[in-house]
């Protein structure tokens, strides 16, 4: 008869047995694929639209993209670690996971204001064409996901250090988690639609300066 | 400990659910709900004031009632005040209102950004309209077609009061559909599976699906447009190759399911008053949801029947003729079902009951004409005339509003514990239906003649003349009309007759409960056995199909006295959910007006939402001690 009957205190009992603010962070991440699907559909439609240069394969340099990117992709590892540790209870290395994951992710960041900054020298602007436009749009609203990403992994550093993240509450970095894990499998499509097609008129940029 | 916590935020939370604090702070899903209706009934007002200008401008040939520029900010504004700021709001309204209470729930998932949702929506709209005050209110049409919205063509502000008041309400709109999403999976009373949902439900939940899967896309399409005004991008700009094509896709992608989410929610009013009006469960329950989820999935196959006439191509024209077509089934199922709810049972025309019925003859007559569009070669004749203006206010007043009137009428008792009048509704209501049918009827005629929309004037030797004077008269009728309903609210809130718990002899968990309802909704939440679960408690039908009252039947057994009602662990009411909304707005508005005001607003934001993350509950046990909401997202 217990069972049947639905407790007056236990806030936490739910229909499916999932937290609640899980179901909201996955909710979200769907909405949030609609948000850059059209993002890059936006991008793939103007794919060498532009009227003046320059053009994707004067700019991209693919292998230092590559490290930038193989940068993100590990502090999806260093996540996992973090969230492995907190579930054990073990603070010191929850936090020292948190942190390298926040670095990981600011040295991602830095390298893509780098890039930008280097783009702008080389004179592409979101004014100059409709690669400059996209692509500065694409790439910063995934920037902008990136750092929103790093700040709550400061607040949970910070958390931390105030006692605030205990072992029993281990879904508040498992939300972070999820969330940083879209924004770095975001990350690989974009690399993929908006960096590695362009290899092939990179070589043959390559070649035709060769002869 | 005790006090440790309460002080563990910047402000401490507060307890207080009484006077003007009490609703500014409040978490509560009824109040929430009851602040959106009202709120959306003032825009309604105020969208119904730009239509009566625009009916009167258009009511005799070479008319100067207002200036072309006031004319065209007038049907632009009237458009988005009632698809963003009355009609949808209004729906979200009833959403706070009756979804938790159909589950069995106390609230919502996340009461705070339940809060969040109001504000922000209260703000994104005083946003969209402000630029009234400075004479700058958006004239682009709601669909704001680019290029002609980039600065080159659209110098003044109204555009940037559009981009940047429907990126706020888009905010509000998904943090609201969030909400319900999760509040309907995982909020569900013991035994109470998804077909044995009310159809109110089921359709809230599609609406939510619709609103989280539909508003990315046109935020995307706004923040392009905001990118090409402020900071000279190219995204619309056909000299750098940018293809005016781009913003219509994106805008009907997002704007045909919108269109949805402005009818699903009156679909399930209706579902739900028919039934209890006639007495008899709603015929094909398990046809109408799968209508309603047909419809959902295949609101994303149609939107390029809105741009029919731009030279997409014969292939694709076709494929979007077809798929036009098809949608017009499930509705159509849809309509077959009420007629059978109705059929043979015996029928009650109350208010609500009238609303209802009428909703269906006049959303008939709007889904014909609709029909009557979906054939491409037709829609070549009828695109942007006064026909597809008569389309869309049958199935967006015939349709949305009938069905929200009926639900203001047949709720109103549950939440403010008086009847509404019925006489008064009953007049009002006729009044309503004739006045809607001469200001729209006759734009079918003038349309088929060749009046094309968003004309400013029209000469006399054209032929439009009497009809135009029919319209504007039926507008006024119409105005008329919801003068009384305002009457009647007002006066039935204050001294309407007293209703009891179930004064419309209902058949879902709402009318189990007290009226008004209580602020835990439940003392003891319920045991759902069967769909319909309240009228089963009540009445059983033999094998005879005679239906009979169970002797001492409708109370739930669970449901008795014995339960202590102040020992429910309610959230508590909170200052964030405001602060963070003003953060909210500030950012918004400063685009337009100020950078300084966007980082003030960003930094108001900021604390808002580290406030929200760590604040602390009012009671703090034991049990409820991890229950320190972390919602930085």
């Amino acid at each position: 008869m217990e069972a049947t009957i639905a407790p007056q205190h236990d806030e936490h009992a739910t229909t499916t047995g999932l937290d609640h603010r899980k179901m909201l962070m996955w909710t979200f991440l769907g909405s949030d694929c609609l948000f850059f699907g059209s993002l890059i559909a936006t991008y793939l439609i103007y794919r060498g639209q532009s009227i003046q240069g320059p053009f994707p394969y004067e700019v991209f340099d693919i292998p230092y993209t590559s490290v930038s990117a193989f940068v993100l992709l590990m502090s999806s590892l260093t996540m996992v670690l973090a969230l492995s540790a907190i579930q054990r209870g073990d603070q010191r290395n929850f936090r020292i996971w948190v942190i390298a994951t926040a670095v990981l992710g600011s040295v991602f960041l830095g390298g893509q204001v780098y890039e930008f900054t280097l783009f702008v020298s080389e004179g592409l602007t979101v004014k100059t064409n409709l690669f400059g436009t996209t692509f500065f749009v694409l790439t910063g609203f995934h920037g902008v996901h990136v750092t929103i990403g790093v700040f709550m992994l400061l607040s949970l550093v910070g958390a931390s250090f105030a006692g605030k993240v205990k072992q029993h509450q281990s879904i508040n970095v498992e939300l972070i988690g999820l969330y940083w894990h879209f924004v770095d499998i975001v990350w690989i499509v974009i690399f993929t639609v908006v960096y590695l097609v362009e290899a092939p008129a990179i070589e043959a940029a390559k070649a035709a300066v060769g002869h | 400990m005790a006090t440790g916590t309460r002080t563990g935020g910047i402000l401490a939370r507060p307890t207080s659910m009484e006077g003007v604090w009490g609703w500014v702070t409040t978490v509560d899903a009824k109040r929430i709900g009851m602040m959106y209706i009202t709120t959306s009934i003032l825009f309604f007002l105020w969208g119904g004031i730009q239509a009566l200008v625009v009916r009167t401008q258009l009511s005799y040939p070479g008319a100067e009632f207002v200036s072309p520029d006031t004319y065209n900010s007038m049907f632009t504004m009237h458009a988005l005040t009632m698809i963003f700021l009355a009609i949808m709001p209004m729906s979200v309204g009833f959403f706070n209102l009756i979804v938790p209470l159909q589950i069995g729930a106390r609230d919502v998932a996340f009461p705070r950004m339940n809060a969040l949702s109001y504000w922000v929506y209260l703000f994104g709209g005083l946003l969209l309209s402000m630029g009234w005050l400075f004479g700058e209110a958006a004239s682009s049409g709601w669909f704001a077609y680019a290029p002609l919205t980039e600065s080159a063509y659209a110098a003044d502000r109204g555009m940037d009061f559009y981009v940047l008041g429907l990126l706020v309400l888009g905010v509000s709109s998904m943090a609201g559909a969030f909400n319900f999403i999760v509040t309907i999976i995982n909020l569900r009373a013991p035994g109470l599976t998804w077909f044995k949902l009310p159809v109110f439900v089921w359709m809230t939940f599609i609406t939510s699906i619709l609103l989280v899967t539909a508003f990315p896309v046109i935020t995307v399409a706004l923040i392009e447009l905001m990118f090409d005004r402020y900071l000279g991008a190219n995204f619309f700009v056909a000299a750098q190759g940018g293809d005016p094509l781009l913003w219509q896709h994106l805008f009907w992608v997002f704007g045909h399911p919108e269109v949805y989410i402005l009818i699903l929610p009156a679909m399930g009013i209706v579902s739900e008053v028919l039934p209890t009006f006639a007495r008899k469960p709603l015929f094909g329950y398990p046809v109408i949801v799968f209508s309603g989820i047909i419809i959902g999935v295949m609101g994303w196959m149609v939107w390029s029947h809105h741009m029919f006439t731009v030279g997409l191509g014969t292939v694709a024209v076709g494929v979007f003729t077809v798929t036009t077509m098809l949608i017009a089934v499930p509705t159509g199922v849809k309509v077959f079902s009420w007629m059978a709810t109705m059929w043979k049972g015996s029928i009650a025309l109350t208010t609500a009951n009238l609303y209802a019925i009428g909703f269906i003859a006049l959303f008939v007559i709007g889904g014909l004409s609709g029909v009557s569009h979906s054939m491409s070669s037709s829609d070549f004749q009828q695109q942007d005339t006064y026909y597809v203006v008569a389309h869309i206010h049958y199935v967006l007043f015939g349709g949305s509003i009938m069905a929200l009137f009926s639900g203001l009428y047949y709720w109103f008792p549950k939440f403010t514990g008086r009847m509404m009048n019925e006489r008064y509704g009953k007049i009002q209501f006729f009044l309503l239906f004739i006045g809607m049918n001469i200001a729209f009827g006759p734009m079918h005629w003038v349309g088929m003649d060749g009046m094309p929309r968003r004309i400013y004037t029209y000469t006399s030797n054209m032929g439009w003349d009497f009809w135009n004077m029919v319209s504007t008269l039926g507008a006024f009728l119409l105005g008329f009309s919801i003068l009384l309903l305002l009457h009647n609210l007002v006066r039935s809130f204050k001294k309407g007759e007293i209703a009891d718990a179930d004064p419309w002899d209902g058949r879902t968990l709402e009318w189990s409960i007290p009226s008004p309802v209580p602020h835990y909704n439940f003392a003891r939440i319920p045991n759902v056995v069967s769909r319909d679960d309240w009228w089963a408690r009540k009445y059983v039908t033999g094998e005879d199909g005679v239906t009979h009252p169970i002797p001492q039947g409708g109370a739930y057994a669970e449901n008795e006295e014995d339960v202590d009602v102040h020992s429910i662990h309610l959230p508590d009411p909170s200052y964030w959910p405001l602060v963070t909304a003003i953060g909210l707005a500030l950012m918004g508005g400063g685009v337009v007006f100020h950078l300084a005001i966007s980082i003030v607003g960003a930094l108001i934001m900021l604390v808002g939402i580290y406030g929200w993350a760590f604040e602390p509950v009012n009671e703090p046990d034991e049990e409820h001690e991890e229950h320190e909401e972390q919602v930085i997202n």
